[in-house]
């Protein structure tokens, strides 16, 4: 078994260019280097045509029309977009905005700015599988409620939400519906019309196309969707964001999404697969192991596991031929576990020892089998290291201890 | 973050990984850190009550690798070492050895407690000879 090493499971932070997708941006870098915007020229035209024709594959990938789609530098900035242009478009119509609370921090943070302003924003708990309670939705909404955001799959652990569900709420009340889809969008089936969404935020370097170029759906009728631009300047995109399209980028997400969407019925199966195989290889093996977040509504690429007793970055250190990331705190600025995992109702203790796997596209069954095997011998390394794993093991209840924190 | 080469030596190499038996009296424990916080050393020495000279030393970490290393090295600087010496050593000195960045400067904190909570222990048993040995580790309720 000849693997290459480093292996790379972080598909959630980031996936490789596809060849494919890079073979189709190559022309837009030199001979159709031209200004979308360049109306009264060939080199205009021709990198306008590269523009939408990826607008038509982007589009098609969600069920939506090409018109709707808003060309941005990223998810970021898509949510950012979604969320204070409706924000501030609609202010005359109410201050309130929901959302729950293991949204990714480009909407969560984007919410707190806008209370800064006068704004209310509610923040949805998320039940132990990680979604949240349609009921709680339903509670929450008031007269003035102008915007409902909820991810359509989380990054961390990958629970997917019942969007549809919520989409038919928001419709109801008329309230506007965003999602930030980056993590599902090329991965599992979406449908904006099917499921009521109204706004939908995409990035291409998650689904095998280049960083800094995403977009956001907004909806165009039933209802119509007016945003206020972030970015003032030239008027491109209707408007909504200024500034000269990445052309060479927009290339590769719109061939990004064509691939994903030719390959999805095939590729889904092959990574739950191979998901699945990681989960019973590791769980075979262990004790103590847990599952972060619902299995049944779950990304086909995602497992996110916390291995009592062991600290997720000193696993990291073991495992350092392989690319996955912990949502333990010492991985992170903050010095603060995964907020997500956190909301689980997940202790701090085992958040701690939490791992993501993140499958992806070139990934394949041996890589599965080493990094299995790599997981286990360190797992159980670190286990004869730990004095919590001792302690349990000698029958002492850790959570009945009183500890000398500091 | 990258580690420092020391770093990566303690962890791909702990030095005296294992335990002591806790209700020796010439044994003291030290257990310090909570699992919530993502740290736990348990640090145990064997302590010649004559010469009060640390014989052995013992440790288990739950934590990041820069904990330890921590507590590795800890135990390699306390062998060998009176009592009154190893309670001299200061965190920062494991912050040079091991050529710690600031983020991790908690791990040699909690090293230097857990010396010092060993030590404690054991003058806590010695202090009290003549109550039975009850389990004692600090921080067990």
């Amino acid at each position: 078994m000849a693997v290459k090493l480093p292996i790379y499971m972080d598909n959630h932070a980031t996936t490789p260019v596809d060849p494919r997708v890079l073979e189709a941006m190559l022309p837009f870098f030199t001979e159709k280097f031209g200004n979308a915007a360049s109306r009264n020229h060939e080199f205009g035209w021709k990198a306008e045509e590269g523009v939408e024709h990826a607008r038509e594959q982007v589009a098609r990938l969600i069920g939506a029309t090409p018109k709707e789609i808003i060309w941005t530098s990223g998810a970021t900035e898509s949510n950012n977009l979604a969320i204070k242009g409706v924000g501030e478009m609609y202010r005359e119509k109410g201050n309130h905005i929901i959302t729950e609370v293991t949204e990714h921090k480009a909407v969560l943070d984007t919410c707190k700015r806008l209370e800064k302003y006068g704004f209310v924003v509610t923040y949805l708990p998320v039940q132990k599988d990680g979604r949240v309670d349609l009921d709680d939705l339903r509670r929450a909404i008031t007269p003035k409620t102008i915007l409902i955001t909820i991810m359509y799959a989380n990054n961390e652990i990958g629970v997917v939400q019942p969007i549809a569900e919520i989409g038919a709420i928001a419709k109801e009340k008329g309230v506007f519906f965003h999602v930030d889809g980056v993590q599902a969008a090329g991965k599992i089936p979406v449908d904006v019309i099917k499921d009521n969404v109204d706004m939908l935020s995409m990035s291409g370097h998650k689904i095998y196309g280049p960083k800094g170029v995403g977009a956001l759906y907004v909806r165009r009728r039933n209802p119509r969707v007016q945003l206020a631009a972030i970015l003032d300047g030239g008027g491109h995109e209707r408007g909504m964001r200024s500034g000269t399209l990445n052309v060479t980028g927009i290339v590769g997400f719109g061939k990004a999404c064509e691939l994903c969407q030719e390959g999805m019925p095939t590729e889904s199966v092959r990574m739950r697969g191979l998901r699945d195989r990681l989960k019973d290889l590791i769980f075979s093996q262990l004790d103590e192991v847990f599952v972060n977040g619902s299995m049944t509504h779950r990304l086909p690429n995602n497992l996110n596991i916390s291995f009592a007793y062991v600290e997720g970055e000193s696993m990291l250190m073991g495992i350092n031929d392989i690319a996955v990331s912990s949502g333990s705190a010492c991985t992170s600025a903050t010095l603060e576990p995964s907020y997500v995992l956190k909301a689980l109702g997940v202790g701090e203790d085992l958040a701690h020892t939490s791992i993501r796997f993140g499958l992806g596209r070139f990934n394949t069954e041996e890589e599965v089998d080493y990094v299995a095997a790599r997981v286990v011998e360190t797992v159980r390394r670190l286990r004869e290291l730990s004095p919590l794993y001792e302690m349990a093991k000698e029958g002492m209840d850790l959570s009945k201890m009183t500890w000398n924190t500091h | 973050m990258a580690y420092s080469d020391k770093v990566v030596d303690h962890y791909n190499h702990p030095r005296n990984v294992g335990s002591l038996d806790k209700n020796d009296p010439t044994v003291g424990t030290g257990l310090v850190g909570a699992p919530e916080c993502g740290d736990v050393m348990k640090l145990q020495m064997k302590i010649n009550p004559e010469t009060q000279v640390i014989e052995e030393a013992k440790f288990k970490t739950f934590g990041c690798g820069s904990a330890i290393a921590s507590s590795s090295l800890a135990t390699e600087w306390v062998k060998g070492k009176t009592v009154e010496e190893a309670l001299s050593i200061k965190n920062t000195d494991i912050v040079r050895e091991l050529a710690l960045p600031p983020v991790k400067i908690h791990c040699s904190v909690l090293a230097e407690d857990a010396i010092k909570a060993a030590i404690g222990d054991w003058k806590r048993k010695n202090t009290e000879a003549e109550k039975p040995a009850t389990s004692s580790a600090a921080g067990q309720s």
